[in-house]
């Protein structure tokens, strides 16, 4: 493919999305630049910090390792989307609770990831969740709060589960 | 973990009804960052934007013979390339000196290299586009003709006679040398059983905040003012700066400063492509916004910690320390950096060292010294982790040389917790620290005893764990002693501004500033005990020079102490205003009144007289029915600058308790343990991240973070791919403590928090790595970061490190 401008169409938060882009152009920078979407951050470009996590057709996926036109007639999901859907109200409770943020550049990549954990069910062991959040760097906390909200979200979903299968 | 909703208090004697001192209240802020509402300077986009990207020096030392920008200005998208020479006519260069540093001296920098590129990743020519991406295509086609120069690398041989001199003008690569000589070091290692000397090495490190260095400046010419949005920990600072070098009046510059995706000191300096870009948006008389990406982080945003120290201790068989010596040397790169300097860092190794200890005898020297890599200035916990690791690598070493246990000769030297007031061999002055109370506290946390049992039984199962210990001091709440009597228009008072609004809500602008450290907070438990009310009536405005008092911005753990009480006396001289429209409303002895739950009380009774939304209705709208003559004053504004002391020292302890592969060399972190005392605890969970977040950062620079140049000067792995940093599944977790000394300088008492965790996790554990090597007859390491092949030549060949 040799064109240098591309348009694509994709879901995005829910919403139909048509834009014409250069073929070059990440994913997180079309979020950012062309949708105002700026909850997904950048922080490395190499995908390595993971600030930049969004949700691409469910899987997480770094926006800077992922081109906007490869997300033509796909469905996109961001921090912006995630959150308005009251899907992780509680997890983002637990971070406020637990101060597991301190600047916040990298809680929405942070957040997405633990979900993407929390979603298996089950309460997983802090070994579990520091290695699955391995792949998010967080420069302030020293991730000990992070996975104490995480832990009990967990917990707490667990019993939620529980009482809800009519158990005690 | 069960999160606790509200975390149990440290007492406070400042309680009083509805207090928030001491409880773990969440922070204001955090809603909206967890929702991706943040407003990072990155985010911000304005009418007419265009973005700026530089082309940078490949040598670490080159002259710019020609720049060929053609085919750059023809390139798509391209507003104007603009060369250092250019730029020269709309900014001044600067020279990072202040006075009190005796001798220091620098040459003169240019925002963009004129003439000369000093270091690997000098910018050397703008190029300002319609997108960032257009910026950098049209950035690197431009073609710049270089002089390859010789480049000083190695301090060690930067003062020899057959070494070039970067700035000749200056005659010398010496930038600073300060020497001290304290009690008579001569005796105490004469008086001596036990001399033990070691060098210690330290490897480059930096910040890597998650969030780049982002500007965004944006010059009117209609009405003469510049307005930068800056992630920046100082807005007052460089507002002067920007002013200063672009020949304006302060008051024609705004600086903006909303959320900063992380700073820890790399954002308290100003830095050559942020001046670059306000003389562009000057220039071109429109917006132009700077984002550095990873690999400009790398190769610009400030280095810190390359020193090596050769160093002694001298003790008795009895334990007693009896002398100290350091020689410390450190290059900085090119240029001191504006405005705080590069000396600082060498000038507080040399305050540090010995600091926890009572031995009289010390003997110091610190060179800085020039050479062609990317500068080095102040990063979080400045020159303690250096410090620390000296004297508690020595302490740990000569224990072991006696065959004393580590705790036990901490505590036959270590200032009594009775001795204050006190000043130390170095000249600091302490108004009261807790050493031996926090030692105690730390031993029993981590059942000492049992620990060493533990380690002693598994040695023998050929499990190799280790146990290392770190006390220090930590400089916070500084005075003007530390930039303001050197000539730095770096203010040390703060001040906050507090009003009541029409609906008896609360409204606080600070001059301190929030990155994460939970500032706002502080702020608002602040008020809203002082004051009475509660704290979601409390709204915090900070990180604006229009709209704030002028201050020095969050550094040097001055937020909370300094920050805090100007607010907290605000809100008390607030309330006595409101107490006094309140009582003309009531007609009664304002003496007799109390603020509480946001409304106007009988103090003796309790009983309910009237809500804060009433008097201010009666303020705001009917001022006609108060008595003549009165007039409600509802904007009060508070100043506090720490007089008493020029720093307020606080002190702590760590402890280490890690295990190390001798196969591989690898090292496994088990747990931490820090008792702290700042003083007065304003939000006990707020400080305790902090704590846990420095020792993290402390913990990288120990065991992972290393900027590696070649010999030539370049920086051989600029991307977060190749540098290391600290993430979750490798760390510990970290068990926090507390003992109590408030500073009697202020009503409140707060020190700070913020340097402790960096400043003592480095050498504890590279104490406790040596504990764990020490019975297999390895020689002792003393560098850092500590690599695995570290460990293994330790081991194998008795000799830690590759030469």
């Amino acid at each position: 493919m040799t064109e240098r401008f591309l348009d694509i169409g994709l879901r995005v938060n829910g919403e139909d999305v048509r834009e014409r882009i250069e073929a070059r152009k990440t994913l997180v920078d079309f979020l950012r630049d062309d949708l105002g979407l700026t909850g997904s951050h950048i922080g490395c470009e190499q995908g390595v910090c993971g600030a930049c996590t969004v949700r691409l057709d469910g899987a997480v996926v770094r926006g800077c390792l992922v081109l906007a036109v490869q997300c033509d007639g796909a469905a996109v999901e961001t921090i912006e989307g995630i959150s308005d859907s009251g899907a992780i109200a509680d997890l983002q409770d637990a971070f406020q609770r637990r101060n597991a943020l301190q600047c916040g550049f990298c809680t929405p990549g942070m957040l997405i990831g633990a979900q993407h954990l929390l979603s298996r069910g089950g309460v997983p062991s802090r070994d579990a969740i520091r290695e699955h959040i391995a792949g998010n760097y967080c420069r302030c906390t020293g991730y000990q709060a992070i996975v104490d909200a995480i832990e009990s979200t967990a917990t707490a979903r667990a019993a939620a589960r529980a009482e809800k299968a009519g158990r005690p | 973990m069960k999160i606790a909703d509200d975390v149990p208090s440290v007492l406070s004697a400042l309680d009083r009804p509805n207090s928030y001192i001491g409880r773990s209240v969440p922070r204001p802020n955090l809603a909206r960052l967890t929702q991706g509402r943040g407003q990072y300077v990155s985010d911000v986009v304005l009418p007419r934007m265009a973005h700026a990207a530089f082309a940078r020096s490949p040598h670490a030392h080159a002259r710019i013979k020609a720049i060929a920008a053609t085919a750059a200005r023809k390139a798509p998208g391209v507003i104007a390339v603009v060369t250092g020479a250019e730029l020269a006519k709309v900014i001044t260069p600067w020279v990072g000196v202040l006075t009190h540093l005796k001798g220091i001296k620098s040459a003169p920098q240019h925002a963009i290299a004129v003439e000369r590129a000093c270091w690997q990743g000098e910018a050397v020519c703008a190029v300002v586009a319609r997108s960032r991406a257009e910026a950098e295509d049209a950035a690197a086609l431009i073609a710049v003709d270089y002089e390859v120069l010789p480049a000083v690398i190695d301090p060690e041989t930067a003062l020899d006679a057959a070494t070039p001199v970067i700035h000749p003008e200056l005659g010398d690569n010496l930038t600073f040398e300060r020497v001290l000589n304290a009690g008579n070091a001569d005796k105490g290692f004469a008086d001596a059983d036990a001399v033990v000397a070691a060098t210690f090495l330290f490897g480059r490190h930096t910040g890597v905040t998650n969030e780049p260095r982002a500007i965004v400046a944006d010059w009117n010419p209609g009405d003469r003012r510049l307005t930068v949005y800056q992630g920046t920990q100082a807005p007052h600072m460089t507002q002067n700066l920007f002013a200063k070098h672009l020949g304006l009046e302060e008051h024609q510059v705004r600086v903006l400063t909303k959320d900063v995706g992380g700073s820890f000191g790399i954002k308290v300096h100003i830095y050559a492509d942020e001046m670059a870009t306000v003389a562009l948006a000057k220039l071109l008389k429109r917006p132009v916004k700077f984002v550095a990406d990873r690999f400009e982080s790398f190769v610009t945003d400030i280095h810190a910690r390359d020193h090596r120290i050769t160093a002694r201790i001298g003790v008795k068989n009895d334990g007693a320390i009896t002398a100290f010596e350091i020689d410390d040397l450190t290059g900085i790169g090119p240029y001191s950096v504006y405005p705080r300097t590069s000396g600082i860092e060498a000038n507080q190794v040399v305050n540090l060292v010995g600091g926890p200890y009572t031995c009289p005898n010390y003997r110091a020297r610190a060179r800085v010294v020039f050479q062609n890599k990317n500068v080095m200035c102040q990063y979080r916990a400045v020159g303690h982790p250096i410090a620390t690791a000296v004297t508690e690598g020595l302490v740990e070493l000569a224990a072991a040389k006696i065959g004393m246990d580590v705790a036990e000769l901490r505590r036959r030297n270590l200032y009594p917790d009775n001795a204050y007031p006190a000043t130390g061999a170095a000249g600091l002055k302490f108004e009261g620290l807790s050493h031996h109370a926090s030692l105690g506290k730390i031993l029993k946390m981590m059942d000492y005893a049992g620990l060493r049992a533990e380690q002693a039984k598994l040695r023998q199962r050929g499990v190799h764990r280790g146990i290392g210990f770190a006390s220090f001091i930590e400089v916070t709440n500084p005075s003007a002693a530390f930039y303001g009597v050197g000539g730095a228009r770096i203010t040390s008072q703060d001040g906050a501004t507090v009003k009541l609004d029409a609906t008896g809500a609360i409204f606080i602008h600070s001059g301190v500033t929030e990155q994460g450290q939970g500032t706002e907070s502080v702020l608002a438990q602040c008020v809203a005990s002082s004051f009475g009310v509660p704290l979601e009536r409390v709204r915090v405005i900070t990180g604006d020079t229009d709209n704030t008092p002028y201050g020095g911005g969050t550094w040097a753990s001055r937020a909370a102490g300094i920050g805090g009480e100007a607010a907290w006396q605000a809100g008390k001289a607030l309330r006595a205003n409101v107490l006094a429209a309140a009582a003309s409303i009531l007609q009664a002895d304002p003496t007799a009144l109390d603020i509480r739950n946001g409304i106007v009380v009988d103090a003796d009774s309790g009983r309910e007289r009237m809500g804060l939304d009433e008097v201010a209705r009666v303020v705001y709208f009917r001022p006609d029915t108060l008595p003549p003559g009165f007039q409600a004053e509802f904007v009060v504004t508070r100043h506090y600058v720490p007089r008493a002391w020029p720093f307020a020292f606080t002190n702590g302890v760590q402890a280490s308790y890690l295990e190390v592969d001798t196969r591989t060399g690898a090292v496994k972190l088990i747990r931490h343990w820090c008792v702290e005392d700042c003083g007065t605890v304003i939000n006990p969970q707020l400080v305790d991240e902090q704590i846990r977040g420095g020792i993290v950062q402390g913990i990288g620079a120990v065991l992972f973070e290393h900027c590696r140049y070649d010999d030539a000067g370049q920086l051989l792995n600029a991307t977060m791919m190749d540098y290391l940093v600290p993430m979750a599944a490798e760390m510990p977790d970290i068990d926090i403590g507390h003992v109590v000394t408030p500073t009697a300088d202020s009503e409140l008492g707060a020190k700070g928090a913020g340097e402790a965790g960096t400043a003592g996790a480095p050498a504890c554990v590279m104490n406790a790595v040596n504990d764990a090597l020490r019975p297999l007859g390895a020689a002792p390491i003393t560098a850092m970061p500590i690599a695995p092949e570290m460990i293994l030549r330790a081991l194998r060949q008795n000799h830690p490190y590759p030469r």
